[in-house]
């Protein structure tokens, strides 16, 4: 068995009002790839805003590599490392591809450490080692996604969470997004994945969890969820 | 040169509320009474406390930047996720309080500001008298105005600065202590409104708890003229509001008591005609 990273137990969050989150529960082991499914308003975006500490749990406890983090602040959750790619990209469009990479490593006192990074995501994508001077907001789409992704690694995050990466991207690129997410799990980076795109979402993931009107209904392995009758109906739009 | 030497004062003062504007969407009132307390700070430590002339200078800069802080912990952090109009109401009530505490405790007549000799020297260049403060200001001004560029544009907290300024929210999710970022935008604005504050006094020595009213105002003008939220913009928006006064005067002499509305008729002309600025921007959505 593997080490858990995240422990998330009977979370509850209300949200301007409404009851988001009814007692979600969820883990995610070291080294693996776990999605969270669910159709538009389920409350998985709200999952992930909670455990990075942009909204507040009225209930329930988060707890990263053991430490109780329920109550810490974005930044200080962000340096015990936790990054996120927030849904719809955001990427700084008055700042270079350079300093929206740079203040994804805020949090860093180490250089050369940082140095090194920044060589292992131009690595990753070349694209945009030739716009470092670039203004975000010139970016396409695509490559804005890029810029998403390697800013969150930016801060050698042990958990990686991906609010919809492939949202509002062309097929092809899409398929690119997903074998980054692979190649990221295969160097050591623990993730949880957020997806519309469940088909994909499912392939690539270990573990699944799937989410209705703010509670887990459904958990499995991923490819086992692929071939489970309720998914496929729900999600996947067969008949 | 006159005009250069108003406008670069404007500009020191416009930065500030185009800093805070930028940030937090608010437009800080209390500004121009940091510039007002700075010339106090400072003419208590030279004339009261008999102390050097540069350290009374830097004491005064240094408790403005300490002021501008303490307004934002006390009165605008708690309304952080409250209506804009809450904080707006905020902003004039500190901006009234500063005012009347000024009023009551040092008092309403006009002080003599003692200006350091080398502000008061008098200059022969191409053979006209140049007082030193007609271009010892403008000079002192753009120095630290390079000084803030370097800051805002070239260090990590002045990054900080530009990306909470666009997208708060996902600035706290790169690791970043935005409530700490807005803090030291604060102690940066009003460090410089502290600066502007005593410049202003050199030129026009007479300073009393109101004297901030106008000038911020017409630095608000340069602000919202340049393009608010806009830092160059501000600096360009400053140069314009002092050279525009100053050029009403010096080619309508009869016009001189209109001063001031001239200025407002500008803010109203690019309100009507270019609301963004000069520099502002139109949002564009990508995808």
């Amino acid at each position: 068995m593997k080490d858990t990273v995240l422990q998330v137990e009977d979370l509850h969050v209300f949200y301007g009002g409404i009851h988001a989150l009814k007692g979600v529960s969820l883990s995610v082991p070291q080294g693996t790839i776990v999605a969270l499914i669910g159709a538009n308003g389920a409350g998985k975006s709200t999952t992930l805003r909670t455990i990075s500490g942009l909204v507040r749990a009225k209930r329930g406890r988060i707890s990263f590599e053991g430490k109780d983090i329920t109550e810490e602040l974005p930044h200080r959750i962000v340096e015990m490392g936790i990054a996120m790619v927030p849904e719809g990209r955001r990427i700084f469009p008055n700042l270079t591809v350079m300093e929206n990479l740079l203040l994804g490593a805020y949090t860093r006192r180490d250089s050369q450490g940082l140095k090194r990074d920044l060589d292992w995501v131009f690595t990753l994508f070349p694209r945009l080692k030739e716009r470092t001077w670039q203004k975000g907001g010139t970016l396409s789409g695509g490559e804005q996604q890029m810029l998403a992704v390697a800013r969150a690694l930016m801060s050698r995050p042990r958990l990686l969470m991906m609010d919809e990466p492939s949202l509002g991207l062309a097929p092809l690129l899409v398929r690119e997004i997903f074998d980054i997410i692979r190649e990221l799990c295969e160097n050591g980076v623990t993730i949880l994945l957020i997806e519309q795109n469940a088909k994909a979402a499912l392939e690539i993931a270990h573990y699944a969890y799937v989410l209705e009107t703010g509670r887990i209904v459904l958990e499995g392995e991923g490819k086992k969820l692929l071939e489970d009758e309720r998914v496929r109906k729900a999600y996947l739009g067969e008949e | 040169m006159n005009g250069v030497s108003v406008g670069s004062l404007y500009a020191l003062l416009a930065i500030g509320y185009t800093l805070v504007y930028g940030i937090l969407g608010l437009i800080n009132f209390a500004h121009s009474d940091v510039f007002m307390l700075g010339t106090y700070f400072a003419f208590f430590m030279i004339a009261v406390f008999l102390l050097p002339w540069w350290l009374s200078v830097l004491i005064g800069v240094i408790l403005c930047a300490f002021v501008g802080m303490s307004i934002e912990r006390v009165a605008y952090r708690p309304l952080r996720n409250a209506p804009r109009i809450s904080a707006l109401i905020t902003a004039v009530g500190v901006s009234f309080f500063i005012e009347n505490l000024g009023l009551v405790t040092v008092g309403a007549r006009p002080k003599g500001f003692p200006r350091p000799e080398l502000m008061k020297n008098v200059y022969i260049l191409l053979g006209a008298r140049i007082q030193g403060v007609t271009f010892w200001v403008p000079i002192i001004s753009i120095v630290i105005l390079l000084a803030l560029f370097y800051i805002v544009y070239r260090t990590k907290v002045g990054m900080a600065m530009r990306a909470v300024s666009r997208d708060m929210e996902t600035t706290r999710l790169m690791g970043v202590d935005v409530d700490r970022v807005i803090l030291y935008t604060f102690a940066l604005g009003s460090a410089l409104a502290g600066i502007g504050g005593i410049l202003w006094a050199c030129k026009y020595p007479q300073i009393n708890p109101l004297m901030g009213i106008f000038p911020g105002w017409k630095a608000f003008t340069a602000a919202v003229v340049g393009g608010i939220g806009n830092v160059v913009g501000a600096m360009l928006g400053g140069f314009i509001i002092g050279l525009a006064e100053i050029l009403i005067v010096a080619f309508f002499p009869g016009l001189t008591g209109y001063r001031d509305a001239f200025v407002f008729a500008i803010l109203i002309i690019f309100l009507l005609v270019r609301p963004g600025g000069l520099m502002g921007e139109v949002a564009r959505e990508k995808v």
